[in-house]
């Protein structure tokens, strides 16, 4: 009996110490737990997102809002399995107060329902699956990237209206990126009088290109072509090797700068949409640009600033809120409500969805300083992730899909 | 009819780099017994030195030799200081190999850093052939040419040669191809280190088709495997009409049913396995 109350009181003092260190660090440094890749498929992708979350980091010398930023970096191999054990070992061993990650929208929907059991705030630098931010809200999750489909609501207008084109087709990715942003592209393309006369979804791990290009039908003005990872290096050399002349639309990824820069003559006149082109010509853009290339010699593309964005997020939430995150609800509340207006991807400020209103660019592949570039065409500013259509419309209908609106 | 004979040709391209890939596979496997499942790993890695060749300066046919050459060196030191160590433990063998696909598949990332890269295909190859209005690669032409020259090479090695005789008498009974003088010690690197080679070279030479990424390996792996039980382990020809029959169920399979994507290339696998385990040329169950 003695002993047992020897134990529990022990114990209270245990839990008494703990909770008095928890409040303590609340004024110490704050963990971010970072969630990257860098074993296997997605490793480039990984990579690109820490240099960009460093390089942001570093302009802050490790400290926002009067507070030490101490990253913890975990290793989830791409594999949702993987990313939840690291999420879990994130926040619960190393004590992580904020995430920063994951890579794929895959590996997002597997901690899904731990970061809603946990509260723990996270803030997605690459997950582009649109339901995250439209009817599968998760109070605890904002994006510092756009959704899948975000560009190419003004991309199909794009090439309907500017490009006139009026037939196309469309090959893409078939996983719920590529189907997303398809549809997402023929819903304003048709809207504005063009036709998507074909779909070819080709699998994820296509290991040629041959048969789909060979399908291409040959009556159409343009073939919209949406990629993901190496997939758009692929495709287009050998779209150019089937001696192929029309013109080719992308995605951001197709032409990826992650990607661009190992591309030939292959890319040249590629033009695709996107939240961000590393050749925007803003003073805080050329900034950004010329430190990551000084750093690691190269231009930044979607991972890579992403990952950065996501650190500016914090950054900006951090600032709101004083350094103070012991209200994880306010904290969380200041994360949704990030206003920064001026950065890479120009002013970014976040819907009641948590998504960011972002200005897309249509970029045109062009050689430029002696290396592949995507040129700036055009810019739709402060494009929201449901275009024109309004939130409660877009929302009514279901979310895009493979089988969304057949090719007529 | 423009159809059939694109997605013919597209079907026989493919092919043939199966064949390539798949051809070592099977001779290392008819005569050791062991599934190597390094060989896809053996394949990219083959592809990446191929590429580091050509970036320091060599020309496309230079690094399909040293692409092949490295493969052989590094597959020979396997078989000599691991594999052999394992003799007669086959579930041991698979998972070492495995092991080591694991082991290069990371090494890759390390030095290569993971981007995904082209491997640049020479010049002279480059663009389309046209006849009518049908335009065709000029190296996936070529592709198919090596292939048929790479099958009747191997034809004559096997079946017209002094070594083929050896490598067919271990793969009919090793113990008594021991007992009549063959030094099946000195065989089985000479067949580890060209089944290995073959790996290599094929990387480089699929390279400016497939591109090398990292999951090139895991992605090649299954389609030797597939050949291989389609057309019966250990089986030359086998490996030839196997690999054709899965290039053309890609292609035509691809094209006509958009829908079976995934998993065209393996109902012919199952199939063949529920019908006829050895596979179409396999000779003996294992």
């Amino acid at each position: 009996m003695m002993r047992s109350s020897v134990l529990v009181s022990g114990a209270m003092a245990a839990l008494l110490v703990s909770a008095s260190l928890a409040e303590a660090a609340d004024n110490g440094p704050l963990k971010v737990g970072f969630l990257t890749v860098r074993s296997g498929a997605l490793a480039a992708g990984g990579r690109q997102m820490e240099e960009g979350l460093k390089l942001c980091i570093d302009e802050h010398h490790g400290e926002m809002a009067g507070r030490k930023i101490e990253v913890i970096t975990a290793d989830t191999a791409g594999q949702p399995a993987v990313t939840k054990t690291k999420a879990q070992e994130l926040v619960e061993r190393d004590g992580a107060q904020v995430l920063i990650g994951p890579l794929a929208a895959f590996e997002a929907l597997a901690i899904d329902e731990y970061i809603r059991q946990t509260k723990t705030p996270i803030i997605s630098p690459s997950a582009a699956a649109e339901d995250l931010t439209q009817r599968k809200l998760n109070p605890w999750f904002v994006r510092a990237v756009g959704t899948s489909a975000q560009p190419y609501h003004p991309f199909g207008e794009y090439a309907a209206k500017e490009l006139h084109y009026k037939k196309i087709a469309i090959i893409a990715d078939d996983f719920a990126f590529g189907h997303e942003i398809a549809a997402g592209f023929q819903r304003t393309f048709e809207q504005n009088g063009g036709k998507v006369v074909q779909k070819l979804w080709s699998p994820l791990n296509t290991a040629e290109y041959g048969t789909y290009i060979t399908q291409i039908d040959p009556s159409v003005d343009a073939v919209f072509a949406a990629f993901a990872g190496g997939n758009g290096i692929k495709f287009l050399s050998e779209y150019k090797n089937y001696g192929m002349q029309k013109p080719v639309l992308g995605s951001m990824t197709t032409v990826d700068e992650g990607i661009l820069k190992r591309m030939g003559d292959e890319a040249l006149g590629v033009i695709s949409a996107g939240w961000y082109s590393a050749a925007t010509d803003t003073p805080t853009n050329k900034k950004f640009v010329a430190a990551m290339r000084k750093a690691y010699g190269a231009d930044p593309g979607y991972y890579s600033v992403g990952a950065y964005m996501a650190c500016q997020f914090l950054n900006n939430a951090l600032e709101q809120v004083k350094g103070d995150t012991s209200n994880k609800e306010a904290f969380m509340k200041a994360l949704r409500n990030v206003n920064i207006t001026d950065s890479p991807y120009g002013p970014v400020k976040i819907d009641k969805y948590g998504q960011p209103v972002l200005d897309i660019t249509i970029r045109k592949v062009e050689k430029k300083d002696g290396r592949l570039q995507n040129v700036v065409l055009k810019t739709y500013p402060a494009v929201s992730q449901f275009w024109t259509y309004g939130a409660e419309e877009f929302l009514k209908s279901p979310v895009y899909s493979r089988d969304w609106k057949p090719a007529k | 009819m423009n159809f059939w004979i694109i997605q013919g040709l597209n079907g026989l391209a493919f092919g043939s780099l199966l064949f390539i890939l798949a051809s070592g596979f099977s001779l290392i496997f008819g005569l050791m017994r062991i599934v190597n499942l390094s060989h896809g790993a053996y394949f990219m890695l083959g592809a990446y030195v191929g590429l580091s060749a050509i970036e320091a300066g060599a020309n496309f046919w230079v690094a399909i030799l040293l692409g092949g050459a490295a493969i052989c060196i590094l597959g020979t030191l396997i078989e000599r200081f691991i594999l052999r160590r394992l003799n007669g433990q086959p579930l041991a063998q698979v998972l070492v190999t495995l092991g080591i696909a694991f082991i290069i598949a990371d090494a890759c990332v390390w030095i290569w850093t993971g981007d995904p890269r082209r491997v640049p295909m020479p010049s002279e190859l480059t663009g389309a052939f046209r006849v009518a209005h049908l335009a065709f690669p000029i190296y996936r032409l070529f592709v198919i040419g090596v292939a048929f020259a790479l099958a009747a090479a191997l034809w004559f090695l096997l079946e017209r040669s002094r070594l083929g005789a050896m490598i067919r008498a271990g793969v009919d009974d090793l113990t008594m191809a021991r007992a009549m003088g063959i030094r099946t010690s000195l065989l089985f690197s000479v067949v580890f280190c060209l089944g290995s080679a073959l790996a290599g070279a094929g990387g480089v030479l699929a390279g400016p088709i497939l591109s090398v990424y990292p999951g090139l390996d895991t992605d090649m792996l299954p389609l030797a495997l597939v050949v291989v039980i389609l057309g019966g382990v250990g089986s030359l020809l086998g490996a030839f009409v196997g690999s054709l029959i899965i290039g053309f169920i890609y292609s035509y399979g691809q094209a006509l049913f958009p829908d079976l994507a995934y998993v065209i290339l393996f109902l012919p696998m199952v199939l063949v396995l529920t019908l006829r385990p050895t596979g179409l040329f396999g000779r003996q169950a294992i």
